[in-house]
């Protein structure tokens, strides 16, 4: 449906797109609006799923869909990335003009944010042109009233000529206006306009009162039609990509019908006498919209206050003033730390002797039962001790993380950052936008990578891809915490402890922002040569987070899934360690042969070759490393009871480790490759072998590099 | 030559045209910056650039290579 390789185009967004009706009556809707708007919020509330959202713009960067009910018909929802207009000039603008022109939906929900409707109607308006089935639903009204912001909704509609509802999305009750409305919309077979909107400059029009009879008459043999006026403004200024839509949707002759041509051709020679050429056009054409929807805006919203937005402007002065900005921003990384490992210890201590506990359960179980030693040995002592470990050492740390990170992203504080940290960008020629690609990476690299389409300079979003995976991502979180605690935390306990692993781990995290800047450049000036490219940054106004859902959200949607994903693969690791533990070639194990083999190397680098192993056997999730390496030592021989940091730590050290190897430890697991996850996510983006490549050689060669001199440094103390 | 990147924060301005071409000036356009915009500068990012612009009820942030190209009106 319209959507497919060739519509798209680009490589970018080289996923298939098929809509999925459950029955023959069930309407397509799609839900479009500009960026930040809340319409993936709407589509969650109506499809119980789970889009991503988060204030600011850009989040959605492919259609997404959705199934619900609502009274006696079923709803297929089509979310489409936000755009502020279907002139299409980046890919997510063809991927929505693309849809709502030859995605046949039975209805439009345009979505708008009540705090800023005139700039939304620019978008109102363009797609009214294309289509009569259109629902405009005012979103974000309690935002509106808490800036006293009045919106008068009737005249809206009446000066629009389509229905509008208001709708706070954020609370579910709000939307039965909104399908109740949509319903009646998806009845009627089209809504003939009222009112013609949009009037253009007088040539404009001329030129359109030639094309609109030949379109006319062209289009009574097609299967298909496009709203004539649309397609005869199109035929002034189009280019070639929407041309090959409109072929394909309409027919072959399109371009070729002679009538069509002559009328093409005179409309074209009326515009150039009056001095209007494409530029112009174009000028005229924006201005003309833009017009409108501050003429439409009259007398529709009021402002009930003069500073309606005094409290954000306050707000934007300390988060981004000179003195304050970068401090601030620094705090707030530190405060997450220090939250997420003050909070995570006693829970993962608390996880961890309960899930032993069962471990001790089990193997009683399974000695009760005589099962096999080997049995005993794969299942208990292989994977579930394994999963045990990934549960424990990951669970409390993500389940404070991510939802803290969550409300700094629902205030609307990331695209400040991306503000702040433009000009550092801009020096490395790269966009600012990467700052926010920068901040996802923190949750996962893998969707680091996927955000990175919302910089729409092709070079720059490589840039940001390839360095996604210098933020550690979650799954690496824990390793670092763990092993920064270990050795470089004097204090034993307490607040000064945790204060001070969050200092630490603050400077690793600056380390790696750093050397994103370091790499950013560096394949500025070699490989990606080019200059910064310009661009547009909208900073959302600020909102109210809603704590409850944030942290519902946050521990559902994104601590579940990474720790689903995690589990997933530790439970075979844990299998392939005990084996490899456990199999032996002549007198020592698998698992010796190979930690052996690797050791000289690993050696050079500070590590040794059970780290080295289990960096590599962490390949599919960086989660396991730390356990692998737990693993491989106690399958070594040396069997104690692990309960605490503190026996870890004597594990360790019996093993060989010294600060050294901490810290070289630290650095490997802030550079190697990205996960598997990430490089096929980064394959799939960049649609190249070559590019995937560098993503795994340039932070591995660092990595690696780094670990040296660390380690060579470290000799002469030790 | 008086443009957007003159506007100090706090100071208002209007737009008389823009000089700029291709994908920015699309996107200049998307935002509403026509002719006879009011444009309000806010603030400056804290290393001095972008800076922030209330266009049109909404707040957007424009490097200076790109509002220098975006020619105001002389009050």
């Amino acid at each position: 449906m319209g959507l497919t390789n060739g519509a798209v185009g680009l490589q970018v967004l080289n996923s298939r797109f098929e809509i999925q009706r459950r029955k023959d009556t069930d309407h397509v809707i799609a839900l479009a609006g500009n960026p930040n708007v809340g319409k993936s919020t709407v589509f969650n509330a109506l499809t119980g799923l789970n889009q991503h959202t988060g204030n600011w713009p850009g989040k959605t960067v492919s259609n997404a869909q959705g199934y619900c009910v609502w009274k006696e018909y079923g709803y297929v929802l089509v979310d489409i990335p936000g755009t502020y207009s279907l002139m299409a000039h980046s890919a997510e603008e063809e991927v929505a003009r693309n849809f709502i022109c030859f995605g046949d939906p039975d209805a439009i929900i345009l979505v708008c944010d009540a705090t800023c409707l005139e700039r939304n109607l620019n978008l109102v308006l363009q797609t009214i042109e294309i289509s009569s089935k259109v629902l405009v639903c005012v979103n974000l009204m309690d935002e509106a009233r808490r800036k006293h912001i009045q919106i008068d909704l009737e005249l809206l509609s009446q000066r629009l000529g389509v229905p509008v509802v208001s709708t706070v999305a954020r609370k579910k009750q709000s939307l039965s206006g909104l399908m109740d409305a949509l319903e009646r919309v998806c009845k009627v077979d089209s809504i003939a306009h009222t009112v013609q909107p949009v009037q253009y400059p007088q040539a404009v029009e001329d030129a359109l009162q030639i094309l609109e009879p030949a379109v006319c008459t062209y289009q009574e043999h097609c299967e298909k039609k496009l709203n004539s006026r649309w397609l005869s403004l199109q035929l002034l200024d189009m280019d070639e990509a929407l041309e090959q839509e409109i072929v394909a949707y309409l027919g072959e002759n399109f371009l070729t019908d002679p009538l069509l041509k002559e009328a093409r051709q005179t409309a074209k020679s009326i515009l150039l006498e009056k001095g209007i050429d494409q530029q112009r056009l174009k000028d005229l054409i924006v201005s003309a919209l833009v017009g409108t929807a501050q003429q439409i805006c009259e007398g529709v919203v009021v402002y009930k206050k003069e500073a309606y937005a005094a409290f954000d402007r306050r707000l934007d002065r300390v988060l981004t003033s000179r003195f304050t900005g970068y401090p601030i921003m620094l705090i707030f990384l530190a405060l997450i730390f220090w939250l997420t490992i003050s909070g995570a210890n006693y829970p993962s201590q608390l996880l961890s002797s309960g899930l032993f506990w069962i471990q001790d359960q089990l193997s009683a179980l399974f000695a009760a039962v005589h099962a096999p030693q080997w049995l005993h040995g794969a299942l208990v002592l292989g994977v579930y001790r394994v999963l045990a470990w990934v549960v424990s050492v990951m669970l409390p740390p993500m389940a404070i993380f991510f939802p803290l990170f969550t409300l700094l992203e629902d205030a609307g504080y990331l695209p400040r950052i991306a503000y702040n940290l433009d000009q550092p960008f801009k020096r490395c020629c790269a966009c600012g936008k990467q700052a926010l690609t920068m901040c996802m990476g923190f949750g996962c690299n893998a969707a680091g990578v996927v955000g990175c389409r919302i910089i729409d300079s092709p070079r720059e979003r490589l840039l940001a891809i390839l360095t996604n995976n210098f933020v550690p991502c979650n799954g690496r979180f824990p390793t670092l915490i763990t092993i920064l605690s270990m050795f470089f935390v004097i204090a034993s306990s307490g607040i000064i402890s945790s204060l001070f692993s969050a200092a630490l781990l603050t400077m690793v995290i600056l380390l790696g922002i750093a050397l994103t800047f370091a790499t950013t450049k560096l394949l500025s000036k070699t490989l990606l040569r080019g200059v910064a490219s310009s661009y547009t940054l909208e900073l959302p106004p600020y909102r109210r987070p809603q704590i409850g859902r944030v942290i519902v959200r946050s521990i559902f949607d994104r601590t579940v899934f990474v720790l689903g994903r995690a589990v997933a693969v530790a439970a075979p690791a844990g299998l392939l360690i005990w084996l490899m533990a456990n199999i032996t070639v002549g007198e020592t194990s698998v698992l010796q042969h190979c930690a052996a083999f690797l050791d000289p190397f690993a050696r050079l680098m500070g590590l040794d070759g059970v780290i080295l192993l289990a960096f590599i056997l962490g390949f599919p999730a960086n989660e396991i490393v730390v356990p692998i390496i737990i693993m491989t030592y106690m399958a070594q021989g040396s069997l104690i009871e692990l309960g605490s940091l503190a026996q870890m730590k004597e594990l360790f050290v019996a093993n060989g480790w010294t600060w050294v190897t901490a810290l070289c430890v630290i650095l490997f697991s802030l550079l190697h490759w990205p996960c598997s996850t990430t490089l096929l996510t980064i394959k799939k983006e960049t649609g190249s072998w070559k590019w995937t490549a560098v993503a795994f050689l340039l932070p591995t060669l660092l990595g690696i590099g780094c670990c040296m001199v660390t380690a060579a440094i470290g000799r002469i103390f030790i | 030559m008086y443009s957007l990147f003159d506007i100090k924060p706090g100071q208002h301005g209007i737009v008389q045209r823009l000089e700029t071409e291709g994908a920015m000036r699309r996107r200049l356009l998307d935002i509403g910056l026509v002719e006879n915009t009011q444009v309000e500068c806010l603030g400056r990012s804290p290393s001095g650039d972008p800076s922030a612009y209330l266009i049109r009820g909404a707040v957007i942030a424009i490097r200076s290579e790109d509002s220098r190209k975006i020619r105001m009106k002389e009050v």
